[in-house]
Formats: C-alpha cells, sequence, structure tokens
C-alpha cells in the first residue's frame, strides 16, 4: 500500500503541536528543571491547581493513545500480559504499564520522568482506581492523594457532593500538593488561572457549536480531539490555551464566511453529505484510516460525546474565579462519563435535534465500559427519541487486534447507504406534499 | 433440628429461586413491606430491615436461565453478570420489588443502574456509591448521607421512618448472622469434609433470599448438624478462591475444584454476607454511625475498594496463612476489570511468599469445567507431590 499523503494541517495545529512538543520537552528536562510531576488523569483533572503548584502533569491514557496512534502501543500491551494482565482488560492500562516497563520513553521520544505526586481524581471510571493501584506499585514511595469524585446518581450535583470534594481538596489533595511541591497553596493563583480557563471554555464552546452550521466548518469528533487537547490537558488555565483558542475560532469564523467545511487529513471535505452524531471514544491505533472512511462517504461528525469527557462546558459550566474550589468540584463532578445514563440520553437527543444530524452513531469500545456498558440500550432510546437510524461499530482504544478495517468498513457502507435511501425517501415526500 | 439434607434441598431451592417466591410471598403477608434487591458486592442490609424491608440479593442469573433479551443489550466482551438482571428485570421476574441498589463495584454495575432508570424498573433505582476516602469526617460523613438516602427511597415506598432503635435491634440480628457465617467457616477450616464448598455456598447465598431471622435459624441448624463429626477427611490440598466476588461462578466448578481434590477454606463468593469483619456496635444513639464507623474501619479487602496503604495483596496472603491454605487459586469472571486489573498484583504478593497459585476465567453460566478441573487437579497433585 502506497504511503499516505501528508496530512494538511492548520495554523492552530500547528500552535497546538509546539505546545505539546514544549511540554514534553519540559517533563524531559525536570532533572535539571526541579519541577515535580503530578500524573493524573484527564477526565477531572485538576490542572490549574497543579499548575499553581509549579508542578507538570502527566496525563497516562494520553501517553497510552499517543502510543497508538505511533503504533507501538501492541507491544506495550503484549509486555502487560506477559505480566499476566488479561487480555479482557482495559488496553489503555496495559500500553501505559508496558510503556512504563520499556522505559517509559514518551510519545516525542523523550523519556518521561516518574512521578512526584500520584493524584487520582478518579471521575466517571472505575477503572482510574485500579491503574493508580498499580501505579503505586510500580512507583512505590510515591505519594498518592485521591480525590473520590460522587456520580451524578441523581441527574444532578447536590450541595452535600460539592462540600465532599472541597473537603477532599483541603484535607487530602492539597496538603499532599504542598508537601510534594514545597510550597504553600496559593489561592489567588488558582483563581487568576480560573479566569483564563473560562476564558478558554467560552472559545471551545464557540468552535464546537460552529457544527450547527451547514456544511458544518469542523469535524466535532476526529478533529475535535485535536480541539479538546489542550484544555483536557496541561494547558487549562494558561495564556498560551487562550492563544491557541482564540486562533482557532479565528480559523473556524473564517471558514463559516467562506461557507468551507472541515479540514481533514486527506484535504477539505468539498461535499457535505451526512451530518452525525457520535458517541464513544475512537480508535487510535487506525485514527487516520477510520477519519478517512467516514471523508470518503461526505459524512462529518458535527457532535460527539467524546470531545466531553473533560467537561461538558456546552451545558453552561465554566470555571469560576470566584469560587475555585467549588469549582473544580463541580467541574469534576460534570464530565461526561460522571453523567448518568438518563442525562447522557438527553444530551445525545438534543445533539441529533440542534445539530440537525442525519444519524447518530456509536463506535463501542472493548477496552472501555464506562462508555459500553449500556450503549445498546443509549442507541435503542435515541433511536426512539430523535427518530433517526442509528449506526453501532465496535473498535478498541489501543490495541490494534480489535480494530477490523473491512468490518468496520462494511459496516459504515451499508449505514451511509442507509442514510442516503432515507435521505433520497424524505425528499421524495417532501416533493409531495 | 432438621437433617442437613433437609436443610440444604431448602437452601438450593431459595438461593436459586429467579422468581424470588420466597420475597414476593413475605412482601404481601402484611401491608407496608417493601422489598429492595441489591447487587453484588456488599450492602448495609441493616438499614433495609430496619424500615420494614427486606433486602434481597440479584447475583445473576448463573446458568439457571436461557439468556435471550439480555444479549441484545450488551456487546460481547461486557462480562455475563449485567445481561442476566436485565433479562430478569425484562421477563418480570423482579416485577414485585420495589427498588433496586446498584453499589458501587464497576462501570458495568453503574450503568446499569442507568439502564434500570430508563428502563423504569422499581420506584426507585439507586446507584450507592461508597466513599473512596476513610477518614471518618470526609468520606464518614459522604457515606452516611448516601445511607440516608436509602432510607428515604424506602420511606417513599411504604412511610416506614428510621429509628434508633429499630436499626440498633436490625444491626444485632446482622451481626449474629456474619457471626454464625463465620462460625461455619472456622469449623470448615479444621473440618472441611464436614460440609463441602459447594452446600457452604447454597448455605450462604439462601440467606440473601430469605429474612434475616430465618436465615440465623437455619445457620444454627447447619452449626448443631457439623458439629459433630461426619464424612471422612480426603487427601485434598487446602485453597482460597479469590476473584468470584461479584457474577457468581455455576455451582459445577466450585464442585469440579473441590472434586479435584482441593477444600476450599476460604473464597469471596459471598463476599458481601462476610464483608464486615466483627461486629458492628449495636447499641448506641447513632447507629446509622456505626454502620459507617464499620464500613470504614471493619471492611474486608476487595478489588471495589481503594487499597493503598493496605493493600489487598497482603490481606490475601494473611488471610492464606489463617486459613492454613496450602494455595491460591484465582478465579474471576471474563470482563471483569476490577477482579483481573488486581490479579497480577494480588499473585506476585503470593509469590514473594512462596504460595502456590492457579488462575482462571468463567461466566456465570459457563458449562464446561473438564479444563477447570484438569487445571485444578494438576495445581491439587503438584502441591501434594512437591510442596
Amino acid at each position: 500500500m502506497a504511503d499516505p499523503k501528508e496530512a494538511i494541517k492548520e495554523k492552530s495545529m500547528v500552535i497546538q503541536k509546539d505546545m505539546l512538543a514544549n511540554l514534553f520537552k519540559e517533563l524531559s528536562n525536570t532533572k535539571e528543571s526541579g519541577k515535580k510531576v503530578v500524573y493524573t488523569f484527564v477526565p477531572g483533572n485538576l490542572t490549574e491547581l497543579i499548575l499553581s503548584f509549579d508542578m507538570l502533569p502527566v496525563y497516562p491514557e494520553i501517553n497510552a493513545l499517543q502510543s497508538g496512534m505511533r503504533k507501538k502501543s501492541a507491544a506495550y500491551i503484549r509486555e502487560a500480559e506477559k505480566l499476566g494482565f488479561s487480555e479482557d482488560v482495559c488496553t489503555y492500562v496495559k500500553c501505559d504499564i508496558g510503556m512504563m516497563l520499556n522505559g517509559n520513553i514518551g510519545p516525542t521520544g523523550e523519556k518521561l520522568p516518574p512521578p512526584d505526586l500520584l493524584l487520582l481524581s478518579y471521575t466517571g471510571c472505575f477503572t482510574f482506581m485500579k491503574w493508580f493501584e498499580n501505579l503505586e506499585r510500580l512507583y512505590p514511595g510515591v505519594p498518592v492523594a485521591m480525590l473520590h469524585t460522587p456520580y451524578q446518581e441523581d441527574g444532578c450535583i447536590t450541595q452535600e457532593q460539592i462540600d465532599y470534594m472541597v473537603k477532599q481538596l483541603k484535607e487530602e489533595v492539597i496538603p499532599k500538593m504542598e508537601m510534594v511541591a514545597g510550597k504553600k497553596f496559593d489561592m489567588q493563583r488558582l483563581s487568576e488561572m480560573m479566569v483564563n480557563s473560562a476564558k478558554s471554555e467560552d472559545l471551545l464552546v464557540k468552535i464546537l457549536e460552529s457544527a450547527k452550521n451547514k456544511p458544518s466548518p469542523i469535524d466535532a469528533y476526529f478533529a475535535g480531539v485535536y480541539y479538546i487537547g489542550p484544555i483536557f490537558t496541561a494547558f487549562r488555565g494558561t495564556d498560551e490555551a487562550v492563544e491557541y483558542y482564540t486562533e482557532l475560532w479565528n480559523e473556524v469564523q473564517e471558514r463559516m464566511r467562506l461557507g468551507l467545511g472541515p479540514i481533514t487529513p486527506e484535504g477539505e471535505l468539498k461535499e457535505e453529505k451526512f451530518r452525525l452524531v457520535v458517541e464513544g471514544p475512537p480508535n487510535w491505533t487506525n485514527f487516520r484510516e477510520f477519519w478517512k472512511i467516514f471523508y470518503d462517504m461526505g459524512a462529518v461528525i458535527v457532535a460527539s460525546s467524546y470531545t466531553k469527557v473533560g467537561g461538558v462546558y456546552d451545558l453552561g459550566f465554566r470555571h469560576d474565579e470566584k469560587f475555585p474550589l467549588e469549582s473544580l468540584a463541580k467541574y469534576c463532578m460534570g464530565c461526561y462519563t460522571n453523567l448518568n445514563l438518563p442525562q447522557r440520553v438527553n444530551l445525545l437527543a438534543d445533539y441529533v435535534k440542534e445539530y440537525k444530524a442525519d444519524g447518530f452513531l456509536i463506535n463501542s469500545i472493548k477496552s472501555c465500559n464506562s462508555f459500553s456498558a449500556g450503549q445498546l440500550m443509549i442507541m435503542r432510546e435515541i433511536e426512539q427519541r430523535a427518530g433517526v437510524p442509528v449506526g453501532f461499530i465496535e473498535s478498541d482504544l489501543v490495541d490494534p487486534r480489535y480494530f477490523s478495517y473491512a468490518n468496520i468498513k462494511n459496516r459504515l457502507e451499508s449505514y451511509f447507504q442507509m442514510l442516503g435511501q432515507r435521505k433520497v425517501i424524505m425528499a421524495q415526500e417532501e416533493a409531495t406534499v | 433440628m432438621r437433617p442437613l439434607n433437609d436443610i440444604l434441598t431448602y437452601c438450593n431451592e431459595v438461593a436459586f429461586d429467579l422468581n424470588f417466591t420466597y420475597a414476593k410471598k413475605w412482601k404481601t403477608e402484611k401491608s407496608n413491606r417493601a422489598l429492595v434487591g441489591f447487587l453484588p458486592i456488599y450492602f448495609p442490609r441493616e438499614i433495609i430491615h430496619a424500615v420494614n424491608g427486606l433486602a434481597i440479593g440479584v447475583m445473576g442469573a448463573g446458568d439457571h436461565k436461557q439468556i435471550i433479551k439480555g444479549d441484545a443489550y450488551y456487546q460481547s466482551y461486557i462480562c455475563h453478570l449485567p445481561r442476566g438482571i436485565i433479562e430478569m428485570a425484562l421477563d418480570h421476574s423482579l416485577e414485585t420489588f420495589d427498588g433496586f441498589i446498584f453499589p458501587a463495584i464497576c462501570d458495568c454495575v453503574r450503568n446499569l443502574s442507568g439502564m434500570f432508570k430508563l428502563a423504569k424498573k422499581g420506584q426507585f433505582q439507586r446507584y450507592f456509591d461508597y466513599p473512596q476516602n476513610f477518614d471518618a469526617s470526609i468520606g464518614g460523613v459522604f457515606y452516611n448521607q448516601e445511607l440516608h438516602k436509602i432510607s428515604e427511597d424506602v420511606f417513599k415506598v411504604n412511610g416506614v421512618k428510621l429509628t434508633t432503635e429499630n436499626l440498633n435491634q436490625s444491626i444485632k440480628l446482622y451481626n449474629t448472622n456474619r457471626k454464625l457465617i463465620e462460625e461455619i467457616y472456622n469449623i470448615r477450616q479444621e473440618y472441611p469434609w464436614r460440609l463441602s464448598a459447594v452446600d457452604t455456598y447454597k448455605i450462604v447465598r439462601a440467606g440473601l433470599s430469605i429474612t434475616v431471622e430465618n436465615h440465623n435459624k437455619i445457620l444454627e441448624e447447619v452449626i448443631g448438624n457439623i458439629t459433630e463429626e461426619s464424612g471422612e477427611p480426603m487427601d485434598n490440598i487446602r485453597v482460597v478462591i479469590n476473584g468470584s466476588f461479584c457474577e457468581q461462578p455455576p455451582l459445577g466448578l466450585i464442585k469440579s475444584i473441590e472434586m479435584a481434590g482441593c477444600y476450599i477454606v476460604d473464597d469471596d463468593f459471598m463476599l458481601g454476607s462476610r464483608w464486615i469483619q466483627g461486629d458492628v456496635e449495636d447499641d448506641t444513639n447513632d447507629p446509622l454511625g456505626a454502620l459507617v464507623n464499620a464500613y470504614l474501619t471493619k471492611s474486608t479487602f476487595s478489588s471495589a475498594v481503594y487499597d493503598v496503604g493496605n493493600p489487598k495483596g497482603k490481606r490475601l496472603v494473611q488471610l492464606a496463612k489463617n486459613r492454613n491454605a496450602d494455595g491460591v487459586i484465582f478465579s474471576a469472571a471474563s470482563f471483569c476489570d476490577p477482579a483481573l486489573l488486581d490479579r497480577p498484583e494480588l499473585q506476585k504478593e503470593c509469590d514473594a511468599v512462596g504460595i502456590p497459585h492457579i488462575n482462571f476465567q468463567y461466566h456465570e453460566n459457563t458449562g464446561q469445567f473438564k479444563v477447570i478441573k484438569e487445571q485444578a487437579g494438576t495445581f491439587s497433585d503438584s502441591i501434594k507431590l512437591w510442596a
């Protein structure tokens, strides 16, 4: 097979690439700089708090997905399975552990520093807890700060839950951060960062909601994962993030003004044939091939749940500099996978309507029960409520053994044929009326 | 005292009755009774008992029901437990239940609570979150609030308020229950041939389908039966089973392990019934606080509990030593993230102190045990010959 042509990149993509490269550079230099390193997770991350202590965050699931995209995950997973991890369990965990066993070389080829603190702010994923129990044993003696995020069992966030989280922050998380960083907590600094957080969040919402336009100037799933990168990881609350989102928003506005479709690695999508809402994370091992199937079919993803794992900002939440700790608590509890199933169904059904989608598609991930368990029921509910055809494909996050290109392509082709036929019928019916 | 065989026949009937005939009949016998289903692992049943309710364990369909609709709700890579439970919900086996409790253990069970909400099964469907912070003033306060929610849920069903006196009384009954179960395990430790692991399992599991008062009587009768010598000791090794705490293994699997030459001297099959180690304070002005305190300070080890500071590997090793076990069998349900993610670390701890171990995976409706029996048999032989 011929090598794929070089992916087309916008200016904002270049900025983002530089931001990430600088971060990994900084991480590889911690011995010299003396900066402390905090391992933590994306959903419900406490980035502003970490940065307010001048510490650097590392996100194991980001390393795993990067390993997947760079075709390194298969070997890492095999390594973890040799240690006794079952084929059945989360491949992010296995990939991460395999990476550590192989020298902890990060996505840019530079060695990642070991953690000075393991910050287990586990939100919406029970496996996170098991993951960090394993990490704690791989890095004996490294302190662990646990932040238990209550689930939105009743479909809302209660004051009692906020109080519980704030108390954990004050009495468990912050003291451990102070101890590791060797400095006192600075509430003022945290508040100031939250002003920037809210600015980035405002911009991200505008960018994601631009997909309500026809044609959509963005792909809110495949490109969306790049858009959420800075805000869901190490940059929320920084000037750099605000600059990145400002640039990205300018680009998106320009595309809207010109009536252009989204940029993809294969080039600009010239004709928007289908608009979809997608539930579930993408596959990372064959990310570009996967995206290209949609590109070839003229399909654009106008909204997705995956771009909400680090915050459902379009529902209105913003970090609030007036109540920084309460705001962190609400943020953690508001992430997508911390929503109960009826909330998820409501959100997705609303997306189908608001973004005028032609269909609803689930990419069900073998590794991720937090998303996958219950998806078939979600699918039925959306079909009934939104009245659009639903599709279902299966793959995995970073285990290439579970990405079957032919199967997925075949299913998607059938699905798009059905959507196409439906459009013809609907047009005929409209003409008759 | 009834003969053991009669007790076992009864326990077998109630433990695996997926129509929950006993519980449904109990509910109709008096007004303002509430029937509440709960899933594995642990749920403090005392609180339901104290408000005129009966907490019934919904432990899955096992190999007792053909799954037809349930499979349409779950992908092949999700464990078997929730598909059996959805099957029961859809075929009306759970129809008389007033509410359901889904203890926090994994993402599958958590999302199943949402599926029950969407399907509107029962008057309430509560995901019961446990604190992973074990400080009384932080996690304890949270857990207290979670318990209050349950009593409020039941109050909406039957109008019965939680009182100090009633909760103390309920705690007393469950303290007795835990003590009696532990006594059976202790007798079995010395004389495992007197009561097989399969029969022990049936007896303990029956307690999740009947009232605690009735179960306590049964346990007393069982103890009466096994206090005296019966049966013949075999040349078996002694093993602890770990990893079967949620989706339950089929009886055939437990039997296969025994027949392969292993006395199961401890296990985590019905871990919820043995969760609290020791008594909960039962003569206090704050019995809810006593339940909270017991959870924070007397919980057993489990894959569902954050264990940094008190690693479960060390606790498993200690259990194996206390039970004088020759080895550990890691037997986990397929696709069970909590059990399977813990396994390498637990194995490492066993290796560190020279406890031999084997592992395999199962589904609750696994039908072929030949391979497992051979594996357990080889394990037993190797210990007998070379340990």
